[in-house]
């Protein structure tokens, strides 16, 4: 034996060894976690059996029947099934929480904001605004913003005519709705444009500046405006409005926006808002004061001092529970069902599961769309904060 | 780790095995010394807490009945108040033990469920209510109009089948309670309101202006109520179904609250073995001999029940029409006790 000493490594038995000793648990406990997901399946399915309570998802596929108050994609009752309705509740449930989110971000920055001013009464109003609203259940709110605005608003055959051919009453409001010609192109175009424009924006910040040669909100009207102005010079096109008309007992034609809707997204928005707030007033008090006065030292005013110096700063700590308050709204959002507003819950846990008797599998579904809707906002959340965060020096 | 394995294993063998021996329905019953009964909440005449909180209702009746035929005491009975759509996962979790809350008996109830109609307790139909302003005279002149519905129930499927089959547009707007929908309707938001004919009456009473509407003529469906039991426990599935047969037969014999004691002493052979002092019709079924005497004792017959809850002498005025005994031109016909 002429081995150099040392180079044998010791013959360690293999239930000793910390690596696999480590895997052997990781893969046990797996195992036992699978074995339990598949008795708990087993025991519902043969137990569903038992009871001749129907089970599977044959009713995706089954014809609907009832009919739904707002619909964005086609929808009948005798033509379409379970799965579609389950479709239209869904983009129900993002559309409303989707403007939800825009609408109580901008009321949340700028109450955030206004707690922290200078000015006695705007500083005062603002803490009374959180105060009063973030300490009244939802629920009430959203039945005060229903009813307020269902007894507000006059019966439909006093209706207020809006100018340029519009209605508003009781039963909602009535617009106009564009019919555009070539409209799609145009819509692209304009999208293209307007992501362009944020993506200048951002290397814009990002390098502070692109050289001499493009002026940050010249170069940003352009690009929004240039694509579209393009595209509709290139295909032509032309706006025909289908304006809402009085029927019989209601308003025929047009674009509706449902009181449940209004009612609904006023709600969530002004309810978040004020934890919005709250997120926004701390994030700005955790940015130290001597960057304030470093920045008014520069000759910045106060405006460009939060606009430059301290927001960028305080995002880092204002975005993670600003993405808590997204996951919330779009959570309470199923609140819906109160006041009558067609959301994935309705329809879905509401009058799907209850034609169809299929408890299990229609909530698992829904559980898993939440799921699904909280994990992918709070990625992109999480994405959005790594890539504002200065770079460190 | 060791232990922790071990537990879970136990679990998981306990989850594959339990659950599998259902107690029967009427035994748990009794161990809880009450019946737990799934009613309506909010339907005057039908199923609703009164200002005292009393339930009150042509449906808490039979459930009361049922109470009596089991405990001899027709105040023994805990009511839920369930909403249209949560209605049947309560029965199928085992939340009530019984539902009897204005629910149609249709095919897919029966086997897609998991539960079991036991006998129509009464005959409906759906109809609407429309402002008088509107100056309406039948439901076919509802083109175009908005219909306050509630969700999760044979009307709001119904709705859509007639304004299809008549060719009309519809605007139907759902809400989860009774109370929600109607609310909804008279606020405005709706030109109709729904329901079934019975419920037509009491709800028009919960309006602002009770006067100031008017039920249309029209009935768009068959809505025959019943009596809901869990699939697979065929004794009191018996029980539910035959306690509503002996208030019907206790009507048609004219056996009443009043004179039920004096009854039991009749010759008639029928008489005799409805309440009990022949046969042993009560102990096939898990009761007692008495068990007519103690329901109609309880609460009266069929009919006694009818008038006190939805009847002319109430705010409701129901007439008997197609609930009316088979003997008086009605479709009620319960099977002998033999």
């Amino acid at each position: 034996m002429s081995e150099p000493a040392g180079a044998t490594v010791p013959q360690v038995p293999l239930w000793r060894r910390p690596r696999a000793r480590g895997l052997f648990y990781q893969v046990l406990l797996c195992v036992v976690v699978g074995a339990l997901a598949w008795a708990i399946a087993g025991n519902v399915s043969e137990n569903l059996a038992r009871a001749k309570i129907a089970s599977g998802f044959g009713f995706w596929n089954v014809t609907a029947g009832f009919d739904i108050s707002q619909t964005l994609i086609s929808y009948s009752a005798q033509a379409s099934t379970y799965g579609r309705a389950f479709w239209v509740g869904l983009l129900n449930t993002l559309l409303v929480a989707v403007l939800g989110i825009v609408l109580a971000t901008i009321l949340g920055f700028v109450i955030g904001i206004g707690r922290l001013s200078q000015n006695w009464l705007v500083a005062k109003l603002a803490g009374g605004y959180v105060e009063l609203i973030r300490n009244i259940p939802l629920l009430l709110q959203l039945l005060f913003w229903y009813n307020a605005v269902l007894k507000a608003l006059p019966e439909i055959r006093e209706s207020i005519a809006l100018p340029g051919g519009g209605y508003l009453n009781n039963r909602g409001l009535f617009l106009p709705d564009p019919h555009v010609a070539g409209g799609g192109t145009v819509g692209l175009a304009l999208l293209a444009g307007i992501v362009a424009a944020i993506g200048f924006g951002a290397l814009h910040d990002k390098l502070g500046s692109l050289g001499r040669g493009a002026p940050r909100a010249i170069t940003t009207v352009l690009l929004i405006l240039v694509p579209p102005a393009v595209a509709a010079a290139v295909v032509g096109v032309s706006v025909a409005f289908e304006f809402p008309e009085m029927g019989r007992f209601n308003i025929r034609g047009g674009l509706e926006v449902l009181p449940e809707f209004v009612a609904l997204l006023l709600g969530l928005s002004i309810y978040t808002a004020a934890f919005i707030a709250e997120a926004v007033r701390a994030g700005l008090l955790a940015v130290p004061k001597g960057q304030t006065e470093a920045a008014s030292a520069l000759g910045l005013r106060r405006g460009a001092a939060l606009r430059l110096v301290i927001v960028p700063q305080a995002l880092r700590v204002i975005i993670p529970p600003l993405t808590n308050q997204y996951l919330n709204l779009t959570k309470n959002s199923s609140l819906a069902v109160a006041i009558g507003y067609p959301d994935l819950v309705q329809i879905f846990t509401g009058t799907v599961l209850n034609n169809t008797g299929q408890a299990v599998e229609v909530v698992v579904i829904t559980m898993a769309v939440y799921l699904s809707l909280s994990l992918a906002t709070s990625a992109l959340m999480n994405w959005y904060n790594a890539w504002i965060t200065p770079a460190e020096r | 780790m060791k232990p922790v394995f071990v537990a879970l294993l136990a679990a998981c063998a306990a989850l594959a095995t339990g659950a599998s021996a259902t107690a029967a329905t009427l035994d748990n019953i009794k161990a809880r010394g009450s019946l737990n009964c799934g009613a309506n909440g909010q339907l005057p005449g039908f199923g609703m807490p009164d200002a005292q909180g009393i339930w009150t209702g042509f449906d808490v009746e039979l459930c009361r009945a049922l109470a009596a035929a089991v405990f001899n005491d027709p105040q023994k009975v805990k009511f839920v108040a369930l909403t249209a759509k949560d209605r049947f996962t309560a029965l199928q979790a085992g939340d009530v033990d019984v539902l009897i809350r204005n629910t149609t008996w249709t095919l897919s109830r029966d086997t897609q469920l998991g539960l079991n109609a036991t006998a129509i307790n009464y005959f409906d139909g759906q109809g609407f209510i429309v402002r008088k302003s509107l100056k309406l005279n039948s439901a076919l002149e509802l083109n175009d109009a908005a219909v306050c519905v509630q969700q999760g129930t044979t009307t709001e499927l119904n709705l859509s089948d007639y304004f299809r089959a008549n060719k009309m547009r519809l605007k139907s707007v759902t809400f989860a309670t009774l109370d929600e929908s109607l609310k909804a309707y008279d606020t405005g938001r709706c030109d109709a309101y729904t329901t079934d004919a019975s419920q037509l009456y009491g709800v028009r009473l919960k309006l602002a202006k009770p006067e100031d509407h008017v039920v249309l003529p029209e009935i768009v469906s068959k809505e025959p109520f019943s009596s809901f039991v869990r699939h697979g426990d065929d004794q009191w599935f018996d029980i539910v179904r035959w306690s509503l047969f002996a208030m019907l037969n206790a009507e048609e014999f004219g056996i009443t609250k009043a004179n039920v004691d004096e009854q039991a002493k009749s010759d008639n052979p029928e008489i005799k073995r409805l309440l009990g002092s022949e046969g042993n019709f009560g102990e096939q079924l898990g009761l007692t001999k008495d068990w007519v005497i103690r329901i109609v004792k309880g609460v009266g017959n069929y009919g006694e029940v009818f008038e006190r809850t939805i009847g002319q002498g109430t705010a409701l005025k129901i007439t008997r029409g197609q609930n009316a005994l088979w003997t008086k031109g009605g479709l009620q016909y319960a099977p002998p006790v033999r």
